[in-house]
């Protein structure tokens, strides 16, 4: 086969991309339960890893503008890539997210929580299974499977919006819960926005896959 | 409309002056149904597609596919293969340049052809311009065609003070833009391009490539080239040959060139411009 270096330095990336999606599942598994547990050392640790994220992702993306540099990169090829870049960018974001939960935990780790975690982890849950299938698809250049996950971001909103409600309600009943309930609405709104965040990577997927590059479902909230 | 054996006896043609081609009219070129036989090989099979006036076509694809026999039955060069011939149509305007009333010199002066090596004539640069014209029967101001074409060549500023001199010491990429010069003296409609950038260094190609960005605006041109980036930069519309499976070279596709480099239909295509052999 002719290009073998080139195609083995394509297929790395993609690969790169399969293996920053598991460094990203697991900044979100840990935020949730430093978020459960209020553990401050578990916080802290995933605010230095995502040093570790966001330095693959530059290394990503540097690797992909060599490629086309270089390589002149055209059709499935150069859709693969700029799927790739983007799709570094979201998941760099996602690193964030999880980041900022966990400096929520840090903020807050030295009051009771308001009350058990219950909806937050189903958002986590949901949004981490939205994830993973989206790489799937991503790595099986399934269009079709990436549109199938966009409607399970209406759920992740619907959950936030319950949050909010909830929160809400609270901070009505007892303004001294107005910090903790404040700092709990944004730890919701970082999973809704990871949520979100997976939709663009199916868009990606589905791009290139097909070339046509379009929003996908528009949410109900 | 029948093009007469006299040079002189020539209907004028109106030629669009857009930037970018008009896809909705009338192809100035349609090739139709194109069978070339060498004796008893059949070299060239079934191939069909339409070039829009005001555009660059680009024919791409591997050695010996048939692109360059193809862009020369278009002005029908291979006339000059004894053992070539050619069955379908070839349409110019309409008309099939193979007919039996069409004069191919005729059919050479409304679709000229510069080629891969520049092949200047042995005489000053002045004269590589006049030459062709007068054989065609110019009777004009000589100074102001001279000036025209080397202007529209992007060569007169370059050349202008040695008028004189041989057209064969000029360097390529200039002996080049003075062919492509010599072939707009004597006023095509098309210009055929066989790898006109192949023996030059990168900046004279680049230098070619602004040139057929220009000289779009008033002619129409098809190029064969094997730089698929230089397909890629310049043409309108790409066209993708391939050997079939009795080595007989056939077109695979015909694309919009941003579809064709981004998006291609067949996967062929696809495997030749990402250069997935084997």
């Amino acid at each position: 086969m002719t290009r073998e270096a080139y195609v083995h330095e394509l297929h790395g990336l993609r690969d790169d991309i399969v293996a920053m999606s598991s460094m990203i599942d697991k900044a979100l598994a840990r935020s949730v339960e430093a978020l459960r547990q209020q553990d401050l050392r578990l916080a802290e640790d995933i605010i230095r890893a995502d040093q570790e994220i966001n330095r693959v992702r530059w290394d990503i993306e540097e690797r992909a503008l060599l490629l086309i540099a270089t390589q002149a990169p055209m059709a499935r090829d150069l859709r693969l890539i700029s799927a790739i870049i983007h799709i570094a960018t979201e998941l760099e974001r996602m690193g964030d997210h999880a980041a900022g939960n966990a400096k929520i935990v840090i903020e807050t780790g030295n009051e009771p929580l308001l009350k058990p975690l219950v909806d937050i982890p189903r958002m986590s849950d949901i949004a981490r299974s939205m994830l993973s299938d989206s790489i799937s698809a991503f790595i099986n250049d399934d269009a079709d499977a990436a549109r199938a996950i966009v409607d399970r971001d209406d759920d992740v909103d619907a959950l936030y919006n319950q949050i909010y409600r909830e929160l809400l309600t609270f901070m009505m009943a007892d303004p001294t819960t107005i910090n903790r309930a404040t700092h709990l609405l944004w730890a919701a709104h970082n999973f809704e926005r990871i949520a979100d965040r997976v939709t663009n990577i199916c868009e990606r997927v589905v791009f290139a896959a097909t070339g046509q590059l379009d929003e996908l479902a528009v949410s109900n909230y | 409309m029948v093009v007469e054996s006299q040079a002189q006896a020539r209907t004028p043609v109106v030629t669009q002056r857009a930037t970018a081609p008009d896809i909705e009219a009338e192809p100035i070129v349609q090739i139709r149904d194109l069978n070339v036989f060498y004796g008893t090989f059949h070299a060239v099979a079934s191939v069909s597609f339409d070039v829009a006036a005001n555009s660059i076509t680009a024919l791409i694809g591997p050695s010996g596919c048939g692109k360059s026999t193809v862009l020369r039955c278009i002005n029908r060069m291979n006339d000059l293969v004894p053992s070539a011939r050619v069955e379908g149509q070839i349409l110019y305007h309409g008309v099939d340049v193979n007919g039996a009333k069409v004069d191919p010199v005729e059919v050479r002066r409304r679709i000229g052809m510069v080629f891969q090596k520049p092949n200047p004539f042995p005489k000053s640069i002045r004269d590589n311009i006049l030459w062709g014209a007068r054989i065609n029967g110019f009777r004009g101001n000589a100074d102001e065609l001279v000036e025209r074409s080397l202007r529209q060549a992007a060569l007169w500023d370059e050349v202008k003070d040695k008028l004189n001199q041989s057209g064969l010491s000029l360097s390529g990429g200039q002996q080049q833009r003075l062919c492509i010069a010599r072939t707009i003296a004597i006023n095509p409609d098309v210009i055929l391009m066989d790898e006109p950038a192949s023996a030059l260094d990168p900046i004279s190609t680049l230098k070619i490539e602004d040139l057929m960005r220009e000289l779009v605006r008033d002619y129409t041109i098809v190029i064969v080239t094997h730089n698929m980036q230089q397909a890629a930069r310049v043409s309108d519309q790409t066209v993708f040959f391939s050997l079939n499976e009795r080595r007989q070279g056939e077109l695979v596709e015909a694309s919009p060139t941003h579809q064709l480099f981004t998006n291609p239909r067949e996967q062929r295509t696809e495997d030749y411009i990402t250069g997935r052999f084997g």
